[in-house]
């Protein structure tokens, strides 16, 4: 593994972006997407042969490549680091990312901003790999603020449309308060660590975790979880965990290939990915991995519910995301680092499946969006519809399919893990797979099932999308289903390597580990199990209410209004966010403007100035009275004046 | 023998004077030009009188230079008078107030 490689790997896609970005008019549009696609291809291939050469060679890289600036003894440096945890990513971000990129072809076919489309996609890419290759904090963070940079872009890409431009303003408003925290908790490694450099830090961890801070007299802190904490601050932003999960589901604004990308796959993984290459960190505070694993059990249940309600196919999946990123935030807080990690493997191939698949029902309904207004699509789109129940099948953990080993060897880590708040987590995870079975599958059966409730006296029946959209999907379907055979080697086996630290006393996987024995008992050991008989009864539970009552959901929504209310609003952090941070910063702006500008400034400073001269010169104006011998008088009062005071 | 204080105070007096003319005056800008040109014939007197009993002779010579710098100082005061006067048409000093804010 050579610089070059890596070098190519990170800047095809920035290519292909420039190209279509700058040069989108001249090049045209299908230039532009050749520019993208191609790059990201590029990426892809040499992403694949880096894998291999991880895999099957045993290599690793981790070097400076560029030096940007040196101040004193801090040193900021472009450098890659590259072992299995950044392949493996590699792999993801480039595949996901070329089937959205072949997937926007079509999908985007006739919108105005297609050039400038493609130019961001392709920067995302870009962006997504550097901060995934870092091989430092500067870098991560480079790369963590460019994707938050993109999303924004691409959440507001329709900004003629008011709540698209709310939607992305508010994405990265809630960024910024994780990035935040993130940045605090970088500053406090350069501060106690002295060095930015992965390996140096993770170095001076175990000396690090002898040290105390004060924040508060009388409080002492240790150091390590108070960086971690931060740390996590930032993860809880970019991830989307409660309570900073608010922008996720506003996100849905923007093109549904972005959803895809960006918004499930990808970009809100990056929180997930952070905490794991800082496991080295996080092993030494136990303090911060209970927080992580309490934050994490709860958006895993509560996010769940809110997709039980919503009535927007992207908006029921953005909760799926929610949710899903939850379970991988609770499997690193248990410390099963790997399986967080292949759960957001697995997750992005199904959950970019199933975005892609909600697209292409989109372009079906004529940008319909309401699964109210659907049904009975499966007669119509048979791709989208197998596709899709491979998606759905899929997230549910349907034994046999990628889903299934990921989220099973999650709960069955929670359940090992000894650490605080992991009796909650167990139960928020096991019984969020009955929640994640229920709205998946009430989607699944109010578009593809049922009554066609769509429109169609104009004439226009619903048909299958182009290849271009069928193809990405049919390419995503099949690591949905065969990617979870690879649990033997990355959560069982030692394919992570030394890029994951896990400590032996909270190493749920290795315990666990005993008791594997290959992918054929895992699964019949998964079929006798609690989770698969939850999610069976919820999609149970959604065939009932939604194919054989249809009139009951409404009951229901009667009978337990209240609570409804409650999961409508979002358990009122949306409102609580408008109130009090929103209306609060309203307020200390007009207490600053009124008070502050208006009279301080203006008032007292800027026209006070101008007052007090015209005051005093309309006194001082009766001394001039024009009087040649009052002038001589004055004269000679001051020359009498001056020379008492010198003289005598 | 008249002594140094005599040219002094008389010096004293001659100023105070022209001084005096100056407040006093409220009708003549003529008076008011020969009472700056008295002014200085005090000073010159002062002059003198310092520059005998000291022996020393560049006193004298500096009362030729203000004698000088008087006489053009004066010639250019009554231009002045004449052209004011051709423009407001009176040299009543307690007219003349144009020169205030």
């Amino acid at each position: 593994m050579n610089q070059t490689l890596l070098l190519t790997i990170a800047l095809a896609p920035l290519l292909g972006s420039i190209i279509a970005g700058l040069f989108g008019q001249q090049v045209g549009k299908t230039w532009s997407h050749r520019a993208a696609t191609y790059g990201v291809g590029i990426a892809f291939v040499l992403s694949v042969w880096v894998l291999k050469l991880v895999a099957i060679d045993g290599e690793t890289y981790n070097q400076q490549i560029y030096q940007w600036l040196q101040a004193g003894s801090l040193s900021l440096e472009v450098g890659f680091m590259v072992d299995a945890l950044t392949a493996m990513m590699m792999v993801v971000v480039t595949f996901v990312s070329l089937m959205v990129h072949i997937y926007t072809i079509g999908y985007m076919h006739d919108d105005d901003g297609y050039a400038r489309f493609f130019s961001y996609i392709s920067l995302f890419t870009f962006s997504m790999l550097m901060l995934v290759m870092a091989n430092n904090f500067m870098q991560l963070f480079f790369g963590w603020e460019a994707v938050g940079l993109v999303s924004y872009l691409l959440i507001g890409f329709w900004y003629k449309k008011p709540t698209a431009i709310y939607a992305n303003l508010k994405a990265f408003l809630v960024n910024r308060v994780g990035d935040f925290g993130f940045l605090l908790g970088i500053a406090g490694v350069l501060m106690y660590a002295g060095s930015l450099d992965y390996i140096e830090v993770f170095a001076q961890a175990p000396a690090m975790s002898e040290k105390t801070i004060t924040l508060f007299a009388g409080h002492e802190w240790s150091v390590m979880s108070l960086i971690c904490i931060l740390l996590f601050i930032g993860a809880m932003g970019k991830s989307a965990q409660v309570p900073l999960h608010v922008w996720l589901p506003d996100s849905m604004e923007g093109p549904t290939p972005i959803s895809a990308l960006i918004h499930a796959a990808t970009m809100v993984t990056a929180g997930i990915f952070m905490v794991t290459r800082m496991s080295p960190l996080f092993e030494f505070s136990e303090t911060a991995l209970s927080f992580v694993l309490v934050i994490g059990a709860i958006t895993a249940l509560f996010m769940g519910f809110l997709g039980l309600i919503q009535n927007d196919i992207k908006r029921v999946i953005a909760y799926s995301t929610l949710s899903q990123l939850g379970y991988m935030t609770v499997a690193l807080g248990a410390s099963a680092y790997a399986a967080g990690v292949f759960h957001l493997m697995t997750h992005a191939f199904f959950k970019a499946l199933l975005f892609l698949g909600a697209g292409s029902v989109i372009i079906a309904m004529h940008h319909q969006q309401d699964i109210r207004k659907m049904g009975g699509l499966k007669k119509y789109m048979p791709i989208t519809y197998w596709t899709a129940l491979i998606g759905s099948l899929a997230l549910i953990g349907f034994p046999g399919l990628a889903g299934f080993f990921s989220k099973d060897s999650i709960i069955e880590a929670v359940h090992a893990s000894q650490i605080a708040g992991s009796g909650f987590a167990y139960f928020a995870v096991v019984s969020g797979v009955f929640i994640t079975a229920l709205y998946s599958f009430r989607l699944f059966f109010l578009v593809f099932h049922g009554k066609e409730r769509f429109d169609t006296h104009s004439g226009h029946l619903p048909h299958e999308s182009p290849a271009v959209v069928t193809v990405p999907l049919i390419l995503l379907a099949i690591p949905s289903v065969i990617s979870g055979y690879l649990i033997s080697s990355m959560v069982f086996g030692d394919f992570f390597g030394n890029a994951i630290v896990v400590h032996a006393n909270h190493d749920v996987l290795a315990h666990h580990a005993e008791s594997y024995h290959g992918v054929m008992g895992f699964i019949l050991h998964g079929l006798t199990a609690l989770p698969f008989w939850l999610a069976m009864a919820g999609v149970a539970t959604a065939y009932y209410l939604y194919i054989l009552r249809p009139e009951l959901p409404g009951k229901l929504q009667q009978r337990f209004n209240w609570l409804y209310r409650v999961l409508d609003n979002k358990y009122g952090f949306d409102d609580f966010n408008q109130k009090v941070f929103a209306g609060g910063s309203l307020m200390i702006g007009r207490l600053f403007w009124t008070v502050g500008d208006q009279k301080l400034i203006d008032g007292a400073l800027v026209n006070g100035t101008a007052k007090t001269i015209g005051w005093v010169s309309k006194v001082i104006r009766h001394v001039q009275s024009g009087y040649l011998y009052h002038y001589a008088f004055a004269m000679i009062v001051g020359l009498w004046l001056l020379l008492t005071y010198f003289v005598v | 023998m008249i002594a140094l204080s005599d040219f002094l105070i008389l010096g004293a007096l001659l100023f105070s004077l022209s001084v005096a003319g100056i407040f006093i005056n409220r009708k003549n800008i003529i008076i008011l030009l020969m009472c700056i040109e008295l002014m200085l014939l005090a000073v010159n007197l002062n002059f003198i009188a310092f520059s005998h009993y000291s022996g020393d002779i560049s006193g004298q010579i500096f009362v030729f230079f203000i004698l000088t710098v008087a006489a053009a100082e004066a010639a250019i005061g009554l231009a002045i008078l004449v052209v004011l006067f051709r423009n407001l048409h009176t040299i009543n000093v307690a007219e003349l107030n144009k020169l205030k804010g």
